[in-house]
């Protein structure tokens, strides 16, 4: 094999602070797959940009170089000129970026964008690039590839646009392949179509890919060379099967252990019993009524219909689904901030012997017992901390708003909650943009626990952090659950960090719950096409056990597509039955 | 580093994963927000030091009257029109301190006009901390001690001389008061509305938005200068300088606050996603509760710039209107009123030094530019 691309001792720096990308070196193979993998702020962005020498203007490539071994021999990607540089990008390089909402311009049609590169680079007429352009978007799966030429990006989904980015990247038959987190953010599904798309085509057209990502499971789907950052550093680098199978350094095992893992299961579990119930919805439906603007008539959107979730005390109930699934409004609906339509019904019990209150209907007197027995942990730790306030008085807000305490009592209160969440007390004097994401989620689950509430409603706590502090931040919630008695409503997309905190799993799809159990029933007998794709979508770190896209693309279609038993279509879903004790799945009988 | 044959790498450096949890990430950034603010806007150069030269206007003013030489409508009947006159410090070769050449106006009678001559045999010495014209030190406090003034029988015009003689640099420092403060004053009220009705707007939404954003399109929506002369027109021409000046501001203000309110709103409807004011409405708190320790302190340094940047339309206002005559009327003095001496073409081709309050006029609206530019680029020091 010959080497495509050699980067040696790469060293990028901002101003003049230390290096944040330090002495890189690795090289890519012809028609390899290259995974670049480590957590934020490894540098891996950095190193896969200074290829294109896309780079922030303020950052400096102090040292090293990148040799591009293209047809038109090798090139030193960092000293060639901005016009040679242009005639690579797009051409003979060219690149997909992690945010499809954002790489494509909502101004122009999806054909005229992606032909753009073959007008640029080939000088090709214009019905021979729409030739091309169909061709390609045939390719990357779309079924109409004609409309598709005429749509703008955003009457298509996240999926569909990271496919149109796709094609735009290989209409030019680029010799290297550089995708920067491509798949983080589509849901667990669609990533596996899209990763599945990727290594078709690569396989197709041979050419190589660097694929940059924070997830080992993708790696080990994907990759055949795997180079292992962590702070600017490489790590560890060789073989995806041998890294995978037997991790060398001490920093990739960490990574490995962080991993979040569909466990495999040798029994079904118990049913769980519903005997004393903290939060209790029944018949919950919401419906939305958006203003179709003008003279037409409002469309009624229905966000969740025919909800049924029973939390038992001292359990974690999750909810998982993908965007748009209607589990968010679950967990708004069950907090009272929305109200659902007439005929549902929230209660919560604080104790188990006193008559349960109802969330949509309380007295003011209830409406604050309730806003202190009941809270939330957000999914954005940097966005959940106000920025002007330092951490004490954060922490102490939620006891100063329920006039709970004296000062002194209240900055007791917040000192041992730091101490709960393993912070050190010095914290309270400072301010929360020092700290990192981890930290700041750390932060927000102790300003929750400072009212010592009974419910707890954690809505994707996890899903903006690293992989080997979602592990810390999953451990910490485990604790806290046993340690203060609480009982956790979990929202997630993903059923493998489900599948380690939670007692029971509703899984969620196109606004009704398709299937109900503990996740050891769920993993051990999953009854529901989607259910199963979610399963079989889990990237896993292991060489052995790819994705199964068919499984995947057999559950992941529109409600309608699914088969005969399961089918169903807009207001029409098949009832929720019970298969087993405890194991619910939406079916025809 | 390099690849071993083996085709593995990993890195020799010894590696733990002992990290201390409770260590602040960046800790540069752990200090209050105000601070990072500065760090960020002190590397802003042109800012700061217009920021500095603004500082030292603002602190001049109450003592305008110390480093003047004249007192704003003290007349020098025998130095009509007289031009600038410069500071020396040597004197045929040899050192004498500054002085200034006395000057001797005649009458041109065929031109009509005034033409000096300049006595250069004998300079005149400046006299220092010297007695003058009565003024009030800081508005309140009587003296008539001068930083600076000319000797017996000698004039020191740095600027000129305007028609009746007066000294157009110490007018300048004089009208600094007023057209310097007409913006402060106007930016309070329009800085009171607009948060106001902005925060009422963007936190309530529905129907108060609409009400607001209406009120707001119709008051827009009027030609400018039409309304100010009309709201001006309608002050009596027989109240004192001091509450035209009032009343001049105000107006300013009532006119300017629907930009601002339309900031606050957006700032507001912005923030109120955030996750944080939600955590707060979630744990109780009320709406009052959540405008004052949330969002306000969060924008409060957006307002600062916004504010910075309007203080010169207000300047610029006051100055139109008064070179119109239809805002300060003399006694009183700014610069408005001072331009409107030089509104006659004829009178600035030959006496050119009456045009000169357009310079602290270009200077100071500059720096307020710079400032509020330097101001809005570190308002968001949370990111780097």
């Amino acid at each position: 094999m010959t080497t495509l691309l050699e980067v040696e001792a790469l060293t990028i720096g901002f101003g003049k602070a230390d290096p944040v990308v330090h002495d890189v070196s690795f090289s890519v193979e012809q028609g390899q797959t290259m995974a670049l993998v480590g957590e934020s702020g490894s540098g891996k962005t950095l190193t896969c940009r200074s290829v294109l020498r896309i780079l922030p203007e303020a950052a400096q490539v102090r040292n090293g170089s990148v040799t591009f071994f293209g047809e038109k021999g090798p090139i030193n990607l960092i000293e060639a000129s901005e016009k040679r540089l242009r005639g690579i990008r797009g051409d003979r390089i060219s690149m997909i970026f992690q945010e499809p909402m954002r790489s494509l311009s909502p101004l122009h049609r999806l054909g005229d964008q992606v032909s753009e590169v073959l007008h640029l680079h080939r000088n090709m007429g214009r019905s021979e690039a729409k030739r091309l352009v169909l061709e390609q978007f045939e390719k990357v799966g779309f079924v109409d590839p004609e409309r598709s030429w005429r749509s703008y990006p955003f009457e298509m989904s996240g999926g569909m646009r990271q496919r149109a980015m796709i094609a735009m990247a290989m209409v030019a038959k680029p010799e290297l392949l550089i995708a920067d987190e491509p798949t983080t953010a589509l849901d667990v599904t669609t990533q596996a179509q899209v990763l599945g798309l990727i290594n078709r085509l690569q396989k197709e057209t041979g050419m190589a890919v660097i694929l940059v990502t924070h997830d080992l499971g993708v790696v080990a789907n994907m990759a055949e060379h795997v180079v292992v950052m962590n702070k600017g550093r490489v790590m560890e680098a060789g073989r995806a099967a041998d890294v995978l199978s037997a991790p060398a350094h001490g920093y990739t095992a960490k990574l490995f252990a962080a991993a979040p893992l569909i466990p495999e299961v040798a029994k079904p579990a118990r049913a769980l019993p519903h005997d004393d119930l903290i939060l209790d919805l029944t018949n919950v439906t919401k419906t939305f009524t958006m203003r179709a603007g003008g003279w037409r008539k409002p469309v009624e959107v229905i966000a969740c219909r025919d909800v049924n979730l029973k939390l038992q005390r001292g359990k974690t109930l999750a909810v998982v689904g993908e965007s748009g699934s209607g589990k968010t409004t679950c967990a708004r609906v069950a907090l009272g901030s929305e109200k659902p339509d007439p005929g549902g019904e929230v209660l919560f019990r604080s104790e188990p012997d006193v008559p349960p209150v109802r969330v949509h209907n309380m007295t003011p007197g209830q409406r604050r017992k309730f806003q202190r027995e009941a809270q939330m942990v957000f999914q954005d730790p940097y966005s959940s901390l106000s920025p002007r306030m330092r951490v004490i008085s954060a922490m102490t807000e939620p006891m100063e708003i329920h006039q709970i305490g004296s000062k002194a009592e209240r900055r007791d209160k917040a000192a041992e909650m730091l101490r709960w969440v393993g912070l050190d007390p010095d914290m309270l004097r400072r301010y929360p943009h020092a700290f990192s994401g981890g930290q700041r989620q750390r932060l927000s689950i102790a300003r929750a626990l400072t009212l010592d509430p009974k419910l707890l409603i954690c809505d994707e706590p996890t899903s903006a952090l690293d992989v080997s502090v979602q592990d810390q931040i999953l451990t910490l919630l485990e604790d806290i659950r046993e340690r203060a008695g609480l009982s956790y409503l979990f929202i997630s997309h993903d059923l493998a960090v489900v599948a380690r905190i939670a007692d029971e799993v509703a899984v969620m799809r196109a606004g009704v719950i398709v299937e109900q159990a503990p996740p050891d029933t769920l993993f051990y007998n999953p009854q529901h096409p989607y259910t199963k794709a979610l399963i079989a979508a889990q990237p896993e770190p292991d060489i052995s056990r790819p994705i199964d896209l068919e499984l995947v693309s057999k559950g992941a279609g529109a409600p309608t597509t699914w088969p005969e038993m399961f089918r169903f279509n807009g207001g029409e879903a098949p009832a929720l039955r019970e298969l087993e004790p405890g194991h619910m799945v939406r079916c025809h009988a | 580093m390099s690849i071993q044959p083996d085709n593995r790498f990993v890195d020799p450096e010894p590696w733990s994963d002992e990290t201390d949890i409770s260590a602040p990430e960046r800790s540069d950034m752990d200090a209050p927000g105000w601070l990072l603010t500065w760090r960020k806007f002190s590397r802003h150069k042109l800012a700061l030091i217009s920021g500095i030269f603004l500082l030292t206007c603002y602190l001049i003013l109450p003592i305008a009257g110390f480093i003047a030489p004249y007192t704003p409508n003290e007349r020098s009947a025998d130095y009509l029109y007289a031009p600038p006159q410069s500071i020396n410090l040597w004197h045929e070769g040899s050192f004498v301190g500054p002085y200034v050449y006395p000057i001797t106006a005649k009458a041109d009678l065929e031109q009509f006009r005034w033409t000096y001559t300049t006595d250069t045999s004998t300079p005149a010495l400046l006299e220092y901390f010297c007695k003058g014209e009565e003024y009030r030190l800081f508005g309140l406090i009587p003296s008539d001690t001068h930083l600076f003034c000319a000797p017996e029988g000698a004039t020191v015009f740095l600027w000129g001389s305007d028609r009746l003689g007066r000294d157009v640099f110490s007018r300048i420092l004089y009208g600094a008061q007023l057209s310097l403060t007409v913006g402060l004053i106007g930016i309070t009220v329009s800085f009171l509305l607009g948060i106001t009705f902005g925060a009422l707007a963007g936190y309530f939404g529905g129907k108060t938005d609409w009400i607001v954003n209406r009120v707001i399109e119709i008051l827009r929506s009027l030609p400018e200068l039409p309304l100010w002369l009309a709201l001006s027109a309608a002050v009596p021409s027989n109240w004192g300088p001091v509450a035209v000046f009032f009343i001049i501001s105000i107006i300013l203000g009532i006119l300017d606050w629907p930009g601002l309110a339309r900031a606050v709103r957006s700032k507001f409807l912005s923030l109120r996603e955030e996750e944080f004011v939600k955590a707060a409405e979630m744990m109780g708190a009320k709406p009052g509760r959540v405008i004052r320790r949330h969002l306000l302190p969060n924008f409060m340094s957006h307002l600062i710039a916004s504010a910075t940047l309007s203080i010169p339309a207000m300047i610029l206002g006051e100055t139109a209107l008064s070179f119109l005559g239809l805002g300060l009327r003399a006694p009183a003095v700014s610069w408005g009123v001072m331009l409107n001496d030089a509104q006659n073409l004829a009178s600035i081709e030959i006496y050119w030094w009456t045009a000169i309050p357009m310079l602290p006029i270009i200077v100071v609206v500059l720096a307020f530019n710079f400032l509020g530019d330097g101001l809005r680029a570190s308002l968001d020091p949370y990111k780097s």
